[in-house]
Protein backbone atom coordinates (compact mmCIF):
# COMPACT_ATOMS: atom_id res chain seq x y z
CA UNK A 1 0.00 0.00 0.00
CA UNK A 2 3.21 2.36 0.06
CA UNK A 3 5.66 3.65 -2.41
CA UNK A 4 8.82 2.72 -2.49
CA UNK A 5 10.04 6.06 -1.19
CA UNK A 6 8.05 5.92 2.05
CA UNK A 7 8.86 2.29 2.99
CA UNK A 8 12.85 3.42 2.32
CA UNK A 9 12.22 6.41 4.54
CA UNK A 10 10.16 4.63 6.89
CA UNK A 11 12.56 1.83 7.47
CA UNK A 12 15.94 4.14 7.69
CA UNK A 13 14.46 7.49 9.17
CA UNK A 14 16.51 10.83 9.04
CA UNK A 15 16.95 12.98 11.73
CA UNK A 16 15.25 11.04 14.36
CA UNK A 17 16.19 12.47 17.91
CA UNK A 18 15.99 15.71 19.96
CA UNK A 19 17.88 19.03 20.10
CA UNK A 20 18.42 19.85 23.69
CA UNK A 21 19.09 23.45 22.82
CA UNK A 22 16.28 23.69 20.51
CA UNK A 23 15.34 27.20 19.35
CA UNK A 24 11.53 26.21 18.74
CA UNK A 25 9.73 22.89 19.54
CA UNK A 26 6.52 21.51 17.32
CA UNK A 27 3.98 19.44 18.83
CA UNK A 28 1.19 18.27 17.16
CA UNK A 29 -1.21 15.50 17.04
CA UNK A 30 -3.90 13.62 15.31
CA UNK A 31 -7.21 12.92 17.88
CA UNK A 32 -8.66 10.24 15.03
CA UNK A 33 -5.50 8.11 14.27
CA UNK A 34 -4.00 9.11 17.61
CA UNK A 35 -0.76 10.33 16.38
CA UNK A 36 1.47 12.13 17.64
CA UNK A 37 5.04 14.19 16.10
CA UNK A 38 7.22 16.45 17.71
CA UNK A 39 9.53 18.33 15.65
CA UNK A 40 13.08 20.60 16.76
CA UNK A 41 14.68 22.91 15.18
CA UNK A 42 17.70 24.94 15.37
CA UNK A 43 17.77 28.06 13.71
CA UNK A 44 20.92 29.87 12.37
CA UNK A 45 21.83 32.27 9.53
CA UNK A 46 22.63 32.22 5.83
CA UNK A 47 24.88 34.50 3.77
CA UNK A 48 21.92 36.97 3.62
CA UNK A 49 21.47 37.00 7.17
CA UNK A 50 18.18 34.90 6.95
CA UNK A 51 16.81 32.64 9.37
CA UNK A 52 17.63 29.42 8.17
CA UNK A 53 16.98 25.74 9.76
CA UNK A 54 20.10 24.60 10.32
CA UNK A 55 19.34 21.56 12.01
CA UNK A 56 16.04 19.67 12.74
CA UNK A 57 15.11 16.42 14.62
CA UNK A 58 11.95 14.63 15.28
CA UNK A 59 10.09 12.42 17.28
CA UNK A 60 7.33 10.22 16.25
CA UNK A 61 4.81 8.23 17.54
CA UNK A 62 2.74 7.06 14.69
CA UNK A 63 2.23 4.46 11.80
CA UNK A 64 4.28 4.36 8.66
CA UNK A 65 3.84 7.04 6.77
CA UNK A 66 3.94 9.89 9.36
CA UNK A 67 7.79 8.38 10.69
CA UNK A 68 8.31 8.85 6.71
CA UNK A 69 6.32 12.22 6.19
CA UNK A 70 8.49 13.57 9.26
CA UNK A 71 11.50 12.46 8.39
CA UNK A 72 10.98 13.42 4.54
CA UNK A 73 9.78 16.78 5.59
CA UNK A 74 12.61 17.38 8.16
CA UNK A 75 14.81 16.35 5.05
CA UNK A 76 13.03 18.95 3.12
CA UNK A 77 13.27 21.83 5.90
CA UNK A 78 16.52 21.32 6.55
CA UNK A 79 18.84 24.40 5.28
CA UNK A 80 15.81 26.31 3.75
CA UNK A 81 14.59 29.67 5.47
CA UNK A 82 12.14 30.17 7.19
CA UNK A 83 9.41 31.90 5.02
CA UNK A 84 10.77 28.51 2.22
CA UNK A 85 10.15 26.18 5.30
CA UNK A 86 6.47 27.96 5.97
CA UNK A 87 5.45 27.72 2.21
CA UNK A 88 6.03 24.01 2.20
CA UNK A 89 2.63 21.91 1.44
CA UNK A 90 1.77 18.72 2.31
CA UNK A 91 1.57 17.99 -0.94
CA UNK A 92 5.61 18.68 -1.55
CA UNK A 93 6.08 16.14 1.26
CA UNK A 94 3.59 13.71 -0.10
CA UNK A 95 5.07 14.03 -3.59
CA UNK A 96 8.72 13.88 -2.42
CA UNK A 97 7.54 10.39 -1.33
CA UNK A 98 5.82 9.16 -4.43
CA UNK A 99 2.63 9.50 -3.16
CA UNK A 100 0.66 8.46 -0.11
CA UNK A 101 -2.73 6.31 0.02
CA UNK A 102 -5.86 8.97 0.48
CA UNK A 103 -6.38 7.85 4.01
CA UNK A 104 -2.98 8.70 4.90
CA UNK A 105 -2.77 12.51 3.63
CA UNK A 106 -3.44 13.69 6.61
CA UNK A 107 -0.40 12.28 8.10
CA UNK A 108 2.14 15.00 5.81
CA UNK A 109 -0.08 17.55 6.84
CA UNK A 110 0.45 16.61 10.82
CA UNK A 111 4.38 16.83 9.61
CA UNK A 112 4.18 20.58 8.19
CA UNK A 113 1.56 21.29 10.97
CA UNK A 114 4.87 20.22 13.38
CA UNK A 115 7.19 22.65 11.35
CA UNK A 116 5.03 25.69 11.63
CA UNK A 117 4.66 25.25 15.04
CA UNK A 118 8.31 25.23 15.54
CA UNK A 119 8.66 28.05 13.75
CA UNK A 120 5.78 29.98 15.35
CA UNK A 121 7.54 28.88 18.85
CA UNK A 122 10.64 29.95 17.52
CA UNK A 123 9.33 33.38 16.21
CA UNK A 124 7.06 34.09 19.44
CA UNK A 125 10.32 33.06 21.67
CA UNK A 126 12.43 35.58 20.14
CA UNK A 127 9.80 38.44 19.94
CA UNK A 128 9.41 38.67 16.33
CA UNK A 129 6.74 39.35 14.04
CA UNK A 130 4.30 36.09 13.47
CA UNK A 131 2.18 36.14 10.37
CA UNK A 132 -1.35 36.07 10.78
CA UNK A 133 -1.48 33.52 8.92
CA UNK A 134 1.01 31.05 11.48
CA UNK A 135 -0.86 32.77 14.18
CA UNK A 136 -4.22 31.43 12.51
CA UNK A 137 -2.51 27.84 11.70
CA UNK A 138 -1.09 27.90 15.65
CA UNK A 139 -4.20 28.09 17.09
CA UNK A 140 -5.90 25.44 15.04
CA UNK A 141 -2.38 23.11 15.46
CA UNK A 142 -2.64 23.52 19.53
CA UNK A 143 -6.10 22.73 20.14
CA UNK A 144 -5.83 19.53 17.80
CA UNK A 145 -2.76 19.07 20.08
CA UNK A 146 -4.75 19.23 23.21
CA UNK A 147 -7.72 17.22 21.96
CA UNK A 148 -5.30 14.35 20.82
CA UNK A 149 -3.56 14.43 24.28
CA UNK A 150 -6.78 14.33 26.44
CA UNK A 151 -8.64 11.55 24.35
CA UNK A 152 -5.84 9.25 22.70
CA UNK A 153 -3.21 9.12 25.49
CA UNK A 154 -2.82 7.13 28.72
CA UNK A 155 -2.27 9.17 31.50
CA UNK A 156 1.16 8.20 31.84
CA UNK A 157 2.15 8.97 28.23
CA UNK A 158 0.39 12.61 29.37
CA UNK A 159 2.73 12.83 32.17
CA UNK A 160 5.72 11.89 29.59
CA UNK A 161 4.70 14.36 27.28
CA UNK A 162 4.58 17.37 30.25
CA UNK A 163 7.93 15.81 31.68
CA UNK A 164 9.90 16.17 28.32
CA UNK A 165 8.77 19.91 27.76
CA UNK B 1 15.16 -14.68 4.54
CA UNK B 2 12.36 -17.48 6.09
CA UNK B 3 8.92 -15.68 6.12
CA UNK B 4 7.33 -16.61 9.65
CA UNK B 5 3.47 -16.54 9.22
CA UNK B 6 1.53 -15.68 12.12
CA UNK B 7 -1.51 -14.47 11.16
CA UNK B 8 -3.52 -17.65 11.24
CA UNK B 9 -7.00 -15.26 12.67
CA UNK B 10 -6.79 -13.71 9.23
CA UNK B 11 -6.41 -16.74 7.28
CA UNK B 12 -4.51 -20.21 6.70
CA UNK B 13 -2.74 -22.10 4.18
CA UNK B 14 -4.54 -24.73 2.68
CA UNK B 15 -2.97 -28.27 4.16
CA UNK B 16 -2.14 -30.54 1.57
CA UNK B 17 -4.23 -33.22 2.52
CA UNK B 18 -6.94 -30.45 2.07
CA UNK B 19 -5.88 -29.90 -1.65
CA UNK B 20 -5.17 -33.42 -2.34
CA UNK B 21 -8.31 -34.14 -1.45
CA UNK B 22 -10.14 -31.32 -3.16
CA UNK B 23 -8.01 -31.64 -6.48
CA UNK B 24 -10.02 -34.48 -8.06
CA UNK B 25 -13.49 -31.84 -7.79
CA UNK B 26 -12.19 -29.70 -10.19
CA UNK B 27 -11.09 -31.57 -13.07
CA UNK B 28 -12.13 -35.27 -13.34
CA UNK B 29 -15.04 -34.91 -10.80
CA UNK B 30 -16.82 -31.92 -11.89
CA UNK B 31 -19.90 -32.94 -11.68
CA UNK B 32 -22.40 -30.49 -11.18
CA UNK B 33 -24.10 -32.43 -7.74
CA UNK B 34 -27.87 -31.74 -8.87
CA UNK B 35 -27.24 -33.25 -12.17
CA UNK B 36 -28.83 -36.94 -12.41
CA UNK B 37 -25.99 -38.44 -14.34
CA UNK B 38 -23.22 -39.88 -12.82
CA UNK B 39 -20.93 -37.76 -13.26
CA UNK B 40 -23.51 -35.36 -11.32
CA UNK B 41 -23.94 -38.35 -8.82
CA UNK B 42 -20.95 -38.61 -7.59
CA UNK B 43 -20.68 -34.88 -7.01
CA UNK B 44 -23.80 -35.64 -5.14
CA UNK B 45 -22.20 -38.19 -2.84
CA UNK B 46 -19.01 -35.90 -2.49
CA UNK B 47 -21.08 -33.50 -1.46
CA UNK B 48 -23.31 -35.47 1.00
CA UNK B 49 -20.11 -37.00 2.57
CA UNK B 50 -18.89 -33.83 3.50
CA UNK B 51 -21.64 -32.59 5.20
CA UNK B 52 -21.92 -36.07 7.48
CA UNK B 53 -18.23 -35.03 8.31
CA UNK B 54 -19.02 -31.78 9.67
CA UNK B 55 -22.38 -32.31 10.97
CA UNK B 56 -20.61 -34.80 13.05
CA UNK B 57 -18.14 -32.68 14.31
CA UNK B 58 -20.62 -30.37 15.85
CA UNK B 59 -23.15 -33.26 16.78
CA UNK B 60 -25.74 -32.00 14.27
CA UNK B 61 -27.77 -33.72 11.84
CA UNK B 62 -26.35 -33.47 8.69
CA UNK B 63 -30.23 -32.20 6.98
CA UNK B 64 -29.14 -29.23 9.31
CA UNK B 65 -26.25 -28.06 7.47
CA UNK B 66 -26.45 -25.54 4.68
CA UNK B 67 -23.46 -24.78 2.89
CA UNK B 68 -22.18 -21.54 2.07
CA UNK B 69 -19.42 -19.06 0.66
CA UNK B 70 -17.95 -18.59 3.89
CA UNK B 71 -18.31 -16.91 7.43
CA UNK B 72 -19.85 -13.90 5.83
CA UNK B 73 -22.59 -15.51 4.25
CA UNK B 74 -23.45 -18.13 6.97
CA UNK B 75 -23.31 -14.61 9.25
CA UNK B 76 -25.44 -12.63 6.83
CA UNK B 77 -28.39 -15.32 6.44
CA UNK B 78 -28.68 -16.25 9.98
CA UNK B 79 -29.72 -12.62 11.58
CA UNK B 80 -31.53 -11.77 8.61
CA UNK B 81 -33.13 -14.90 7.96
CA UNK B 82 -34.32 -15.55 11.45
CA UNK B 83 -35.16 -11.95 11.69
CA UNK B 84 -37.48 -11.42 8.52
CA UNK B 85 -38.86 -15.24 8.96
CA UNK B 86 -39.94 -13.78 12.44
CA UNK B 87 -40.49 -10.20 12.15
CA UNK B 88 -44.45 -10.78 13.22
CA UNK B 89 -43.13 -12.63 16.57
CA UNK B 90 -40.48 -9.80 17.29
CA UNK B 91 -38.34 -7.31 16.24
CA UNK B 92 -35.21 -7.25 18.77
CA UNK B 93 -32.42 -8.60 18.22
CA UNK B 94 -29.07 -9.09 21.12
CA UNK B 95 -25.88 -8.97 20.10
CA UNK B 96 -22.73 -7.58 21.37
CA UNK B 97 -19.99 -5.19 20.49
CA UNK B 98 -17.33 -6.91 19.93
CA UNK B 99 -18.33 -8.85 16.97
CA UNK B 100 -17.11 -9.71 13.39
CA UNK B 101 -17.86 -6.54 11.18
CA UNK B 102 -20.33 -8.83 9.42
CA UNK B 103 -22.64 -9.14 12.22
CA UNK B 104 -22.44 -6.16 13.10
CA UNK B 105 -23.09 -4.40 10.02
CA UNK B 106 -26.03 -6.82 9.09
CA UNK B 107 -27.29 -6.06 12.25
CA UNK B 108 -26.96 -2.34 11.50
CA UNK B 109 -28.76 -2.95 8.23
CA UNK B 110 -31.09 -5.10 10.13
CA UNK B 111 -32.02 -1.67 12.03
CA UNK B 112 -32.68 0.04 8.71
CA UNK B 113 -35.64 -2.35 8.16
CA UNK B 114 -37.35 -1.73 11.21
CA UNK B 115 -35.40 -3.98 14.04
CA UNK B 116 -34.44 -2.73 17.05
CA UNK B 117 -30.59 -4.34 17.99
CA UNK B 118 -29.15 -4.17 21.54
CA UNK B 119 -25.52 -4.03 20.97
CA UNK B 120 -24.07 -5.22 24.80
CA UNK B 121 -20.65 -4.70 26.07
CA UNK B 122 -18.02 -6.32 27.67
CA UNK B 123 -16.06 -6.58 30.19
CA UNK B 124 -12.23 -5.37 30.17
CA UNK B 125 -10.98 -8.89 28.96
CA UNK B 126 -13.71 -8.92 25.87
CA UNK B 127 -15.90 -11.10 27.98
CA UNK B 128 -19.81 -10.56 27.41
CA UNK B 129 -21.78 -11.01 30.74
CA UNK B 130 -24.44 -14.10 30.10
CA UNK B 131 -26.76 -11.92 32.81
CA UNK B 132 -26.60 -8.80 30.47
CA UNK B 133 -28.14 -11.36 27.77
CA UNK B 134 -30.73 -12.50 30.53
CA UNK B 135 -31.50 -8.86 31.28
CA UNK B 136 -31.45 -7.52 27.72
CA UNK B 137 -33.75 -10.17 27.00
CA UNK B 138 -37.45 -8.83 26.27
CA UNK B 139 -40.67 -10.17 24.73
CA UNK B 140 -40.02 -8.64 21.38
CA UNK B 141 -36.31 -10.38 21.67
CA UNK B 142 -35.89 -13.21 18.39
CA UNK B 143 -32.52 -14.25 18.65
CA UNK B 144 -29.33 -13.44 20.61
CA UNK B 145 -26.04 -13.55 18.54
CA UNK B 146 -23.01 -13.79 20.33
CA UNK B 147 -19.41 -14.22 18.84
CA UNK B 148 -17.73 -17.67 20.20
CA UNK B 149 -14.14 -16.82 19.46
CA UNK B 150 -12.98 -13.29 19.11
CA UNK B 151 -10.97 -12.91 15.88
CA UNK B 152 -9.09 -9.56 17.60
CA UNK B 153 -8.54 -10.75 21.18
CA UNK B 154 -9.42 -14.53 21.31
CA UNK B 155 -11.36 -14.06 24.47
CA UNK B 156 -13.66 -17.00 24.29
CA UNK B 157 -17.72 -16.48 25.09
CA UNK B 158 -19.58 -18.93 27.55
CA UNK B 159 -21.69 -19.85 24.98
CA UNK B 160 -23.01 -23.07 26.99
CA UNK B 161 -23.94 -20.71 29.77
CA UNK B 162 -25.72 -18.53 27.64
CA UNK B 163 -27.18 -20.52 25.19
CA UNK B 164 -29.28 -22.14 28.02
CA UNK B 165 -30.45 -18.76 28.73
CA UNK B 166 -31.65 -18.06 25.27
CA UNK B 167 -33.21 -22.07 25.47
CA UNK B 168 -34.77 -21.39 28.30
CA UNK B 169 -36.16 -17.84 27.10
CA UNK B 170 -37.47 -19.37 23.95
CA UNK B 171 -35.23 -17.18 21.77
CA UNK B 172 -33.11 -18.38 18.80
CA UNK B 173 -29.20 -18.57 19.67
CA UNK B 174 -26.66 -17.74 17.10
CA UNK B 175 -22.51 -18.08 17.67
CA UNK B 176 -19.93 -16.72 14.95
CA UNK B 177 -17.63 -19.71 15.44
CA UNK B 178 -15.03 -18.95 12.96
CA UNK B 179 -12.36 -18.72 14.85
CA UNK B 180 -12.77 -21.46 17.55
CA UNK B 181 -14.32 -24.20 15.21
CA UNK B 182 -11.66 -27.49 15.64
CA UNK B 183 -10.16 -25.56 17.91
CA UNK B 184 -12.88 -25.50 21.03
CA UNK B 185 -14.92 -28.25 21.43
CA UNK B 186 -18.54 -27.38 20.19
CA UNK B 187 -21.95 -29.48 20.96
CA UNK B 188 -24.39 -27.81 19.14
CA UNK B 189 -27.15 -29.89 21.75
CA UNK B 190 -25.08 -29.28 24.99
CA UNK B 191 -24.39 -25.70 23.56
CA UNK B 192 -28.30 -25.01 23.08
CA UNK B 193 -27.07 -23.66 19.94
CA UNK B 194 -29.96 -22.77 17.23
CA UNK B 195 -27.68 -21.48 15.19
CA UNK B 196 -23.93 -21.66 14.12
CA UNK B 197 -21.64 -20.07 11.65
CA UNK B 198 -18.17 -21.86 10.44
CA UNK B 199 -16.05 -21.59 8.11
CA UNK B 200 -12.87 -23.42 6.11
CA UNK B 201 -10.19 -20.78 5.50
CA UNK B 202 -9.40 -20.40 8.93
CA UNK B 203 -8.78 -24.59 9.62
CA UNK B 204 -6.42 -24.89 6.66
CA UNK B 205 -9.28 -25.33 3.91
CA UNK B 206 -10.07 -23.37 1.23
CA UNK B 207 -11.32 -19.55 1.43
CA UNK B 208 -15.09 -18.95 -0.15
CA UNK B 209 -17.11 -21.84 1.73
CA UNK B 210 -18.00 -22.37 5.02
CA UNK B 211 -21.70 -23.29 6.34
CA UNK B 212 -24.58 -22.48 8.59
CA UNK B 213 -25.77 -24.94 11.13
CA UNK B 214 -29.65 -24.69 11.70
CA UNK B 215 -31.37 -27.01 14.17
CA UNK B 216 -34.03 -28.20 12.82
CA UNK B 217 -37.23 -26.45 13.33
CA UNK B 218 -36.02 -23.03 12.95
CA UNK B 219 -37.97 -20.24 11.30
CA UNK B 220 -35.51 -18.79 8.72
CA UNK B 221 -35.96 -17.73 5.45
CA UNK B 222 -33.39 -18.14 3.06
CA UNK B 223 -31.80 -15.57 1.88
CA UNK B 224 -30.12 -16.41 -1.58
CA UNK B 225 -32.99 -17.75 -4.27
CA UNK B 226 -32.55 -19.41 -7.21
CA UNK B 227 -32.57 -23.63 -7.37
CA UNK B 228 -33.56 -24.56 -4.36
CA UNK B 229 -30.36 -25.95 -3.49
CA UNK B 230 -29.55 -26.96 0.37
CA UNK B 231 -33.24 -28.06 1.01
CA UNK B 232 -34.27 -24.52 -0.28
CA UNK B 233 -32.27 -22.53 1.96
CA UNK B 234 -29.37 -21.74 -0.34
CA UNK B 235 -29.64 -21.41 -3.73
CA UNK B 236 -26.55 -21.70 -6.29
CA UNK B 237 -24.48 -24.77 -7.34
CA UNK B 238 -22.74 -26.11 -3.97
CA UNK B 239 -18.95 -25.15 -4.70
CA UNK B 240 -17.93 -28.90 -4.59
CA UNK B 241 -14.35 -28.87 -4.42
CA UNK B 242 -14.50 -25.92 -1.86
CA UNK B 243 -17.13 -28.61 0.28
CA UNK B 244 -14.86 -31.65 -0.44
CA UNK B 245 -12.10 -29.37 1.42
CA UNK B 246 -13.48 -27.79 4.19
CA UNK B 247 -14.89 -31.42 4.99
CA UNK B 248 -10.76 -32.56 5.08
CA UNK B 249 -9.91 -29.82 6.38
CA UNK B 250 -12.54 -30.42 9.72
CA UNK B 251 -11.62 -34.22 9.31
CA UNK B 252 -7.70 -33.39 9.79
CA UNK B 253 -8.03 -30.75 12.39
CA UNK B 254 -6.47 -32.54 15.70
CA UNK B 255 -6.24 -32.18 19.58
CA UNK B 256 -2.47 -32.68 19.02
CA UNK B 257 -2.62 -29.31 16.81
CA UNK B 258 -4.35 -27.43 19.43
CA UNK B 259 -1.70 -28.24 22.23
CA UNK B 260 1.11 -26.87 19.90
CA UNK B 261 -0.74 -24.33 18.69
CA UNK B 262 -0.99 -23.43 22.85
CA UNK B 263 2.47 -23.88 23.62
CA UNK B 264 3.41 -22.02 20.96
CA UNK B 265 0.95 -18.91 22.08
CA UNK B 266 2.28 -19.37 25.72
CA UNK B 267 5.64 -18.83 24.84
CA UNK B 268 5.13 -15.73 22.93
CA UNK B 269 2.85 -14.58 25.71
CA UNK B 270 5.49 -15.36 28.24
CA UNK B 271 8.21 -13.68 26.56
CA UNK B 272 6.70 -10.77 25.63
CA UNK B 273 5.15 -10.01 29.09
CA UNK B 274 8.40 -10.51 31.12
CA UNK B 275 10.94 -8.71 28.35
CA UNK B 276 8.91 -5.98 27.04
CA UNK B 277 8.26 -3.22 29.46
CA UNK B 278 4.75 -1.60 29.08
CA UNK B 279 3.27 -4.61 26.98
CA UNK B 280 0.31 -6.12 28.05
CA UNK B 281 -1.94 -8.86 26.98
CA UNK B 282 -5.36 -8.22 25.47
CA UNK B 283 -8.10 -10.49 25.99
CA UNK B 284 -8.94 -12.96 28.24
CA UNK B 285 -5.54 -14.58 30.29
CA UNK B 286 -7.68 -17.79 30.38
CA UNK B 287 -10.46 -18.30 28.56
CA UNK B 288 -8.57 -17.51 24.96
CA UNK B 289 -8.51 -19.30 22.00
CA UNK B 290 -5.23 -21.44 21.35
CA UNK B 291 -3.30 -19.41 18.95
CA UNK B 292 -4.28 -15.90 19.89
CA UNK B 293 -1.45 -13.75 21.60
CA UNK B 294 -2.74 -10.14 21.20
CA UNK B 295 -0.67 -7.54 22.74
CA UNK B 296 -0.67 -3.53 23.56
CA UNK B 297 3.15 -1.73 23.31
CA UNK B 298 2.65 1.22 24.78
CA UNK B 299 3.97 4.67 23.18
CA UNK B 300 4.41 2.58 19.44
CA UNK B 301 1.63 2.69 16.89
CA UNK B 302 0.74 -0.93 15.92
CA UNK B 303 0.73 -0.12 12.09
CA UNK B 304 4.57 0.69 12.27
CA UNK B 305 5.34 -2.10 14.16
CA UNK B 306 3.89 -4.59 12.25
CA UNK B 307 5.37 -3.20 9.11
CA UNK B 308 8.99 -3.30 10.53
CA UNK B 309 8.23 -6.97 11.52
CA UNK B 310 7.19 -7.59 7.91
CA UNK B 311 10.12 -6.20 6.57
CA UNK B 312 11.97 -9.58 8.41
CA UNK B 313 9.48 -11.49 7.24
CA UNK B 314 7.29 -11.66 10.40
CA UNK B 315 3.68 -11.15 9.27
CA UNK B 316 1.01 -10.12 11.82
CA UNK B 317 -1.91 -7.89 12.29
CA UNK B 318 -3.17 -4.80 14.09
CA UNK B 319 -6.43 -5.56 15.04
CA UNK B 320 -8.93 -7.95 12.21
CA UNK B 321 -7.18 -7.83 8.63
CA UNK B 322 -10.65 -5.58 7.57
CA UNK B 323 -9.77 -2.67 9.79
CA UNK B 324 -6.13 -2.07 8.89
CA UNK B 325 -8.00 0.58 6.47
CA UNK B 326 -9.18 2.87 8.74
CA UNK B 327 -7.83 5.14 10.88
CA UNK B 328 -9.92 4.61 13.94
CA UNK B 329 -9.13 2.60 16.61
CA UNK B 330 -10.64 -1.50 16.92
CA UNK B 331 -14.23 -1.42 18.12
CA UNK B 332 -13.49 -4.75 19.82
CA UNK B 333 -10.75 -2.71 21.99
CA UNK B 334 -12.83 0.12 22.26
CA UNK B 335 -15.45 -1.98 23.77
CA UNK B 336 -13.26 -3.66 26.12
CA UNK B 337 -12.67 0.11 27.55
CA UNK B 338 -9.34 0.46 26.17
CA UNK B 339 -7.91 4.24 25.57
CA UNK B 340 -7.07 5.15 22.24
CA UNK B 341 -3.23 4.71 22.98
CA UNK B 342 -3.57 1.69 23.88
CA UNK B 343 -6.28 0.40 20.75
CA UNK B 344 -3.62 1.84 18.46
CA UNK B 345 -0.69 -0.10 19.61
CA UNK B 346 -1.92 -3.26 19.93
CA UNK B 347 -0.86 -5.96 17.54
CA UNK B 348 -2.16 -9.12 17.25
CA UNK B 349 -0.36 -12.88 16.80
CA UNK B 350 -2.10 -15.63 15.78
CA UNK B 351 -0.14 -19.13 15.48
CA UNK B 352 -1.28 -21.94 13.53
CA UNK B 353 0.55 -25.61 13.02
CA UNK B 354 2.76 -25.00 10.66
CA UNK B 355 5.19 -22.65 13.16
CA UNK B 356 7.91 -23.66 14.53
CA UNK B 357 9.65 -23.27 17.99
CA UNK B 358 12.44 -20.98 16.47
CA UNK B 359 10.09 -18.50 14.57
CA UNK B 360 8.61 -18.01 17.67
CA UNK B 361 11.64 -17.26 19.94
CA UNK B 362 12.90 -15.10 16.13
CA UNK B 363 9.49 -13.21 16.34
CA UNK B 364 10.10 -12.30 20.27
CA UNK B 365 13.68 -11.22 19.72
CA UNK B 366 12.73 -9.32 16.27
CA UNK B 367 9.68 -7.63 18.45
CA UNK B 368 12.23 -6.85 21.29
CA UNK B 369 14.58 -5.03 18.78
CA UNK B 370 11.62 -2.85 16.58
CA UNK B 371 9.70 -1.90 19.96
CA UNK B 372 12.87 -0.32 21.39
CA UNK B 373 13.91 1.66 18.09
CA UNK B 374 10.13 2.49 17.81
CA UNK B 375 10.32 4.00 21.23
CA UNK B 376 13.55 6.02 20.30
CA UNK B 377 11.44 7.11 17.95
CA UNK B 378 8.50 8.09 19.76
CA UNK B 379 7.85 11.38 21.65
CA UNK B 380 5.78 9.29 24.45
CA UNK B 381 7.64 6.36 25.00
CA UNK B 382 11.36 4.98 25.30
CA UNK B 383 11.12 5.83 28.98
CA UNK B 384 10.85 2.45 29.91
CA UNK B 385 12.60 0.57 27.18
CA UNK B 386 14.90 -2.40 28.35
C1 LIG C 1 -15.17 -14.27 13.60
C2 LIG C 1 -15.28 -14.20 12.12
N1 LIG C 1 -16.49 -14.16 11.52
C3 LIG C 1 -16.62 -14.09 10.21
C4 LIG C 1 -15.53 -14.04 9.37
C5 LIG C 1 -15.77 -13.92 7.91
O1 LIG C 1 -15.59 -15.14 7.27
P1 LIG C 1 -15.33 -15.23 5.70
O2 LIG C 1 -14.00 -14.61 5.46
O3 LIG C 1 -15.33 -16.71 5.42
O4 LIG C 1 -16.42 -14.53 5.01
C6 LIG C 1 -14.25 -14.07 9.93
C7 LIG C 1 -13.01 -13.99 9.17
O5 LIG C 1 -12.83 -13.52 8.11
C8 LIG C 1 -14.13 -14.14 11.33
O6 LIG C 1 -12.94 -14.13 11.93
S1 LIG D 1 -2.55 7.55 10.38
FE1 LIG D 1 -2.62 9.46 11.30
S2 LIG D 1 -0.65 10.26 11.12
FE2 LIG D 1 -0.63 8.40 10.02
Amino acid sequence: MYSKEVMEHFSNPRNIGVIEDADGIGKVGNFICGDIMWIYIKVGKNENREDIIEDIKFKTMGCAAAIATSSMATELAKGKTIVEALNMTKQDISDSLGGLPAVKLHCSLLATDALVEAIYDYLTKKGLPVPDDVSKKHERIKSELEKTEKICLNPKAQENSLKKD
Amino acid sequence: MKRIYLDHAATTPVDDRVLKAMQPYLCERFGNASSIHRIGQEAKEALEKSRQIIADKINAHPSEIVFTSGGTESNNFALKGVAFSNRDKGRHIITTRVEHDCVLNSCRWLETQGFKVTYLGVDENGMVRPDDIRQAITKDTLAVSVIHGNNEVGTIAPIREIGKICREKGVYFHTDACQSFTKVPIDVEKDYLDMLTINAHKIYGPKGVGALYIKKGTTIDAWQHGGGHERNLRSGTENIPGIVGFAKAVEIACKSDVVQMTEFRDILITRVLSEIADSSLRGHPAHRLCNNATFSFSGIEGESLLLRLDMHGIACSTGSACSSHTLEPSHVLMAMGLSHEDAHSSLRFSVGKENTAEDIEHTVDMLKKEVGLLRKMSPVGGMDVQ
